[in-house]
């Protein structure tokens, strides 16, 4: 279906001296489109020419629409030479596509040169009429709305959530092609532009097809990413999770948007339609040629987070063996897995109602990997878990789930958060890497086999994920490092086990009301707690799975860990096995129970290898990786435990290649789960007891890690009820009787008791220092400095223990490139990398210092060896305020403590309560508070004497806990009347200047914001290159100016947008390279975010008509100049 | 080993007003951190010296391509490249266009030239002030002249709004223009007493009061010219003292309402035929450019000189004034009351400003 695209030039200003006689400019503009140009009249002699041209209308079909950016651009008019180029802008208009996100794209857009930056600006008004919308879905996948964000946008809910959907295109690099060698760098960097355009705008258009195809209108969680592989090619690939999204209506006044729940409405009618003629459109598109490439070595590991947890001594003798058991074989474990799935208990019937199984198996073809053996499995993993009277309904469920998701060819998930309910189980970290040869492109004929590398790693991932008794990955990414020939791709993520409830048809009409209210809301603390509520309310077997806790309970089954772990009874619930150690890729769920506040946590490594070509550079390559891997996971889990913690979130694990070294680079945040077990300490051992002198070293260095474990618990105010474990460990026969009862469900034996006893008492993580490496691993623990007084840091979305943001935000990106010298030694690289990161982070706190006190959120390292002995580190992150004083709103935990902690000292009141539950045996989440609710609703197969010990024990653990947060509560009420610079606040109503303020933020929202409409997806991709270096300030002035530059293009492109912000922004790639003896240099950066509207809560609270004006005050802050 | 690349950008950009300061002192890099370890911000947040070079760095790269754009302050509010919260914005143009009063002192009437330029190092070497500091002073003095030069109307309102700077900044640029384009010598001995607030204020005086905008403010011309008519009309003044009977007169008058009144009576009896001679003959010599330029230090010489011999006190000095050009209305043969009004006005006002040690 055509459409057509029309486009005004308005004005200049800004613009470069181009006639050196007069000082000024002849400037005309050429507008492109596809292969049809428009020019406007020469404004003579202006730097601040005003076209005010007629409508260039362009009449298109909908698919160049979708691939196509529109081309602006200016030129400066010689009557006797050829026109000189001033620069371009390219704008996509893609947003425009979308009935629910821009209208229009108006106002001032840099005009932009590859070789001098940016050069002046444009006016310009650019609009799309669709031809009607009966068809609209046919042709191309106009429509589907893409998000960056990980989780599921914030103006809308999810009806549901299909699955994974990914794409690549591939393309020859112009920079690489013949004719370079005779074209200008100028024109060679913009071909290169162009083609990168183009190219995502075809795989958006592709991916939008597919989530057609499976029923949905959105993607969210788009990572798009380029490979740029150089002679082989340039490989343009994007992932993501299709969903079906529905526009809340966030405003009070729900007449204000009339026209945005509408769009959704024909969404759910079209997708019926829409596969059959779908199918039958050619996607290959001519230009597009594939590489061929020949594998030289495949390379998988999987390093499922606790891994290494229970190996305490001897783990540095062997560590290739280790590394191979680390590969969890899928084939060993099905035969183990105990078909756990009871007959359903009659006494939870009412709860099936919410679920129609039958309709589950309406749609999708089941795409078979039979190779795999994907058997679906009843009660997969549920052994142990589930093995309560509510297990068979669990299993049923999750059997239910898991044919739902086994359907789909890949169970993969990229949210990182999920809505409340969603996410049940989290088994840990899953990660597959692969070395590959990169090939010359013989026959441009021949297949993709790009496709076919990703598809042997998803395979790969998701068989692990199965190992681990999940059936699904969440928090899934993919990335590549090149060098030269060589190229490793990786992808990772965290098995999990999830609820059915969005991923099935049937319980969409009584989910729907239900879970109105939930979804919206997971951001502040106060909307927590209704989002809390809602969800449980609306789901009569998830209040089985305390949500506090729930998903530490372990997914796979005890008697068959994949990996060696310690397991213990949950230290919320009780009921529930947990592992003492949980990494997993995913952000915190807003209804974890946390102690204290977290932290970043980074292992760091660099190992050098030799020079080599071809093949035997592969091999030396992916036999290095094992070992690297293994080692980041030994930093990360010796890092974790000297911080007192015992759960990373947002796990991150780089790993890059040079010619002659590897990097690793393993970022997360470490958190103190409140229902794992508290994590032991770190013990220094010595191998050869003979030297005093030796000892003493010995003891000295314990005694410094010691005391950075009392400090830094301190440091996050991780404060642990003690006495808790000491109840542990006392020997009352109660866990045994525990697991007599679990024996009745399930096919648990005296085995798992007896695990749980001998792990009840914690041991401490023992470090050998027999050789030099366990030297180094001490030295590089202690080396990491604490950040200053009033930082936090983070890698991950939300920082537990911190809620009352203020509105001041600054986003920031760093980057520093370390040039190395010759013939180190890996202790000595390590040493350097280590370092490079850490004053990285100091230069980072310090920058920030007028924040505080302020925490760095969504910390995203970026490592990359640009060439031999160099090493760049590129950082992007958002530094928040918060208000220091305990806001009402934060007194969630310890006011819900305190009410627990009310209702427990009432005895009375206590005994009817579980008397009520024991007898009705129904749950009555409304009147129960939670964390009692949990352990009194349930106690119907359970004999009362049991319970009662439970019960006093949580007594005991919620008294205890309950003090313990009175007085750090008071600790903390004591006001610290800081001068707090607060001038980094936006300050949106100001006037004498014309450009609006857009905030950025790589996180999915906005502090004291409220997100009231998404604009579309922004991907931009610049190149900028100098001849001049020296003159432009170096390296650090050229590349300083270039991502100014950026930043500046994404906010122009927002607020043209009618956006006031960028959420979710991140800089995926960051390519430096530069040849200081020509003074030239070279750069290029991708980046991606979602515009957005949003307005401040304190607005939002006055009256609706005010948030009305606001609202299109802001847009029209936007389109007016 | 070494850092190759180091940068650091915020989408909203940060600018610490103590480093901006010392970027605009002209120190280097080196000198600036030294200051600032000095300072005591290491301790304040642990930091190390690598942490606060890096950070200089940083931000002088800033600053450096901020400047640009600082020249045409104008320009800052509505660039896409740096995002500047407003109340920054207007801190970073009023500390650019800040300047050391030491300094302008030193090039005050001067012309704003090439060859002027090429002396600051001898300013720099005298006033202590860094020759980068005292280069980006001097340009701003010749870049606020050249753009206020041709435009017409008010001349601090045309400086407040093509600099967006604020009234008392204006105010002192509108001084530093009015004495570069009528070169008054400021720079003679016996002027070097006076301060630069002394000459901004009698500035302020003369474009309120001498220009042609002065009194009509319609007309093309600019506040930066003094009024060429009523220097013209300057010369009829003279007959207060080439006529002997008008002389005697004034005096007569003077004395009269002087007497018992201070101190220095006899001082001023005495002095009055020379001192009204002093001043009246400045305004008579005014239509001339070379004794434009001179009118600071003939006013020193002619009139401040002699009372301070006498050691009159700032009281006596207003009294005098007061009753001098009140009494020369009272004079029956003396036409000139509009001009004697509009003259003596700023000259009282500048010689009561000026008169102190």
């Amino acid at each position: 279906m055509p459409g057509k695209l029309k486009a005004k030039i308005v004005a200049g200003r800004h613009l470069p001296v181009m006639d050196r006689a007069s000082d000024l400019t002849d400037a005309f503009v050429e507008v492109k489109f596809g292969n049809t140009t428009f020019k406007t009249d020469v404004y003579p002699k202006s730097l601040n020419p005003q076209w005010n041209s007629e409508w260039f209308k362009f009449e298109v079909d909908d698919e160049d629409l979708q691939d196509e950016p529109l081309q602006i651009t200016v030129l400066d008019h010689d009557t006797y030479s050829a026109n000189d180029a001033i620069g371009k802008v390219y704008i996509d208009i893609d947003p425009l596509l979308c009935s629910e996100a821009a209208t229009v794209i108006s106002g001032w857009l840099p005009i932009y040169d590859t070789i001098h930056g940016i050069r002046g600006e444009i006016n310009v008004l650019v609009k799309v009429d669709l031809f009607n919308d009966l068809n609209r879905f046919r042709q191309s996948s106009c429509g589907v709305k893409f998000f960056c964000t990980t989780s599921i946008p914030r103006c809308y809910r999810a009806v549901m959530v299909h699955g994974f959907v990914e794409e690549l295109v591939v393309n020859e690099d112009p920079e690489y092609q013949w004719i370079d060698r005779i074209r200008t760098p100028r024109a060679s960097n913009e071909a290169r532009q162009r083609l990168i355009f183009l190219m995502s705008g075809e795989l958006q258009r592709k991916i939008g097809l597919k989530v057609l195809e499976m029923g949905g209108n959105a993607v969210v969680g788009y990572l798009q990413c380029f490979d740029l592989e150089g002679e082989t090619g340039l490989v343009v690939r994007a992932i993501g999770t299709a969903c079906t999204l529905e526009k809340i209506s966030t405003l009070p006044a729900t007449a204000t948007h009339p026209s945005n729940s509408s769009p959704s409405k024909d969404m759910k009618d079209s997708p019926q339609a829409a596969p059959s003629t779908l199918g039958c459109r050619s996607t290959h598109s001519s230009p597009v040629h594939s590489a061929s490439s020949r594998l030289s070595q495949g390379f998988s590991v999987s390093v499922p987070t606790l891994l290494f947890a229970g190996m305490k001594p001897r783990h540095r003798s062997s560590e290739a063996p280790r590394a191979r058991q680390c590969r969890p074989g899928f084939g060993e474990e099905a035969p183990g897995v105990p078909l756990s799935s009871g007959p359903p208990t009659p006494l939870r019937a009412q709860t099936f109602s919410s679920f129609s199984p039958s309709k589950s198996y309406s749609r999708q073809s089941s795409s078979s990997d039979t190779e795999l053996s994907l058997t679906p499995k009843t009660g997969m993993g549920s052994g142990g878990s589930a093995g309560k009277e509510a297990g068979p309904l669990k299993a049923l469920l999750r059997q239910q789930t898991q044919s739902a998701l086994e359907q789909r060819e890949y169970p993969f998930f990229t949210l990182t958060a999920f809505p409340p309910g969603f996410l049940l189980h989290v088994g840990g970290v899953v990660s597959a890497r692969s070395v590959k040869l990169l090939d010359r492109i013989h026959n441009p004929d021949e297949p993709e086999t790009r496709d076919a590398w990703w598809e042997e790693i998803r395979q790969e991932i998701k068989s692990h994920a199965k190992a681990l008794g999940c059936h699904a990955v969440v928090g899934y990414s993919e990335s590549t490092s090149i060098c030269e020939e060589v190229c490793i791709l990786s992808a990772s993520g965290t098995a999990a086990i999830l609820s059915s409830r969005f991923m099935q048809d049937g319980s969409l009409d009584t989910e729907h009301r239900l879970s109105r209210q939930p979804l919206c809301v997971f951001s502040t603390g106060s909307e927590r707690v209704e989002g809390d509520m809602g969800s449980s309310a609306s789901l009569g077997f998830e209040e089985v799975v305390p949500p506090g806790c729930g998903f530490c309970h372990i997914p796979y089954d005890e008697l068959n860990i994949p990996f060696p772990a310690q397991l213990t009874y949950c230290y919320c619930c009780r009921r529930y096995k947990v592992p003492d150690v949980l990494f997993t890729t995913i952000d915190l769920p807003t209804e974890a129970n946390v102690t204290g506040k977290g932290c970043l946590i980074q292992a760091r490594l660099c190992r050098t290898k030799k020079k080599a070509q071809g093949e035997g550079n592969a091999t030396a390559i992916s036999n290095l990786l094992p070992f690297l891997e293994y080692e980041l996971h030994t930093q990360l889990m010796n890092k974790l435990k000297l911080r007192g913690m015992n759960a990373l979130f947002g796990l991150r694990i780089q790993i890059s290649v040079g010619e002659t070294m590897l990097l690793g680079l393993a970022s997360a945040t470490g958190v103190y789960l409140t229902a794992l077990p508290s994590p032991g300490g770190i013990q220094v051992a010595g191998k050869t007891p003979s030297d005093i002198t030796y000892e003493q070293h010995i003891s000295n260095m314990q005694k410094k890690i010691n005391d950075t474990i009392s400090k830094n618990k301190e440091l996050h105010e991780i404060n642990p009820p003690e006495v808790v474990e000491e109840i542990i460990g006392s020997p009352i026969p109660e866990p045994r009787q525990r697991s007599r009862l679990f024996r009745s469900h399930s096919e648990s034996s005296d085995e798992v008791s007896e695990l749980d006893l001998s792990h009840g008492k914690k041991d401490a993580f023992v470090l050998e220092i027999d050789d030099t490496d366990a030297v180094e691993d001490i030295h590089a623990l202690l080396t990491d400095s604490p950040t200053p007084a009033g930082f936090y840091s983070c890698n991950t979305e939300i920082m537990p223990g911190i809620q009352n943001w203020t509105s001041a935000i600054q986003m920031f990106t760093s980057v520093r490139v370390f040039r190395l010298n010759a013939n180190l030694t890996n202790q000595g690289l390590n040493k350097i990398f280590s370092d490079l990161c850490e004053n990285l982070l100091k230069s980072l706190y310090f920058k920030l210092r007028s924040m505080v006190p302020c925490c760095l959120c969504h910390l995203n390292f970026t490592v990359a060896i640009p060439e031999d002995e160099l090493i760049q580190v590129a950082v992007t992150a958002v530094a928040m305020s918060f208000d220091k004083e305990q806001s009402l709103e934060n007194g969630k935990q310890s006011g819900e403590k305190t009410l627990i902690k009310a209702i427990t000292e009432n005895d009375e009141q206590l005994q009817f309560n579980l008397e009520l539950n024991a007898e009705t045996s129904s749950p009555n989440p409304l009147s129960s508070p939670k964390g009692l609710s949990e352990v009194g609703s349930h106690p119907s197969a359970r004999d009362r004497c049991s319970s009662w010990i439970e019960q006093l024990k949580l007594k005991a653990h919620t008294i205890r806990r309950g003090s313990v947060k009175t007085t750090s509560s008071l600790e903390k009420a004591s006001p610290l009347p800081e001068g707090r610079s607060r001038s980094l606040r936006s300050n949106r109503s100001y006037s004498g200047s014309s450009v609006a303020v857009v905030k950025m933020t790589p996180l999915s929202f906005i502090p004291g914001a409220k997100i009231i409409k998404y604009l579309g997806i922004i991907n931009m991709f610049f190149i900028r290159e100098t001849t001049s270096l020296r003159e432009e300030g170096g390296v650090s002035g050229f590349l300083h100016t270039f991502i100014a530059e950026v930043f500046a293009m994404v906010r122009a492109h927002v607020a043209a947008l009618g956006g006031n912000a960028v959420v979710s922004y991140s800089m995926k790639e960051c390519v430096f390279m530069e040849n200081p003896n020509k003074n030239q240099a070279q750069c290029l950066i991708n980046v991606s975010g979602d515009a957005v509207i949003f307005i401040q809560e304190s607005e939002l609270e006055s009256t609706s008509v005010q948030t009305q004006s606001a609202t299109t005050h802001t847009s029209n802050g936007g389109e007016g100049t | 080993m070494s850092v190759e690349l180091d940068v650091f950008v915020g989408n909203t950009t940060i600018m610490d007003k103590e480093v901006y300061q010392l970027w605009l002192n002209g120190y280097t890099v080196n000198d600036a951190v030294k200051v600032r370890i000095e300072g005591g911000v290491m301790e304040e947040c642990e930091a190390s010296a690598e942490v606060l070079l890096s950070d200089t760095m940083d931000q002088y790269r800033t600053f450096q391509m901020c400047e640009r754009l600082l020249h045409h302050p104008a320009k800052l509010a509505n660039q896409l490249l740096f995002q500047i919260p407003p109340d920054r914005q207007a801190m970073l143009i009023e500390r650019y266009y800040a300047f050391d009063d030491s300094f302008v002192r030193e090039v005050l009437g001067k012309k704003l030239s090439k060859g002027t330029k090429k002396d600051l190092d001898d300013v720099s070497t005298k006033t202590g002030i860094t020759l980068k500091s005292c280069r980006r002073q001097f340009d701003n003095f010749k870049r606020v002249f050249k753009v206020v030069e041709e435009l017409k109307g008010p001349l601090v309102e045309n400086i407040r709004q093509h600099f967006l700077l604020p009234d008392q900044l204006a105010r002192d640029y509108a001084a530093i223009v009015f004495f570069a384009n009528n070169r008054f010598e400021t720079g003679k001995k016996k002027l070097q007493y006076l301060t630069f607030q002394d000459f901004a204020f009698c500035a302020g005086q003369l474009i309120n009061n001498w220009t042609l905008g002065a009194v009509d403010n319609m007309t093309e011309d600019m506040d930066v010219d003094l009024d060429k008519e009523f220097l013209q009309d300057l010369k009829d003044l003279k007959i207060l003292i080439t006529d002997k009977d008008l002389l005697d007169q004034h005096k007569s008058l003077v004395c009269t309402a002087l007497r018992g009144k201070t101190n220095v009576f006899n001082e001023m009896e005495a002095n009055f035929k020379n001192l009204s001679r002093g001043l009246v003959n400045i305004a008579a010599k005014l239509i001339n450019a070379k004794d434009v330029r001179d009118f600071f230090i003939d006013l020193v010489e002619k009139f401040i000189e002699p009372c301070r011999s006498d050691k009159w006190t700032s009281i006596d000095m207003n009294l005098y004034l007061t009753h001098y050009t009140n009494s020369a209305h009272i004079l029956d043969t003396f036409k000139h009351h509009a001009v004697w009004t509009r003259y003596m006005g700023v000259i009282k006002s500048c010689i009561l400003k000026m008169y102190h040690d």
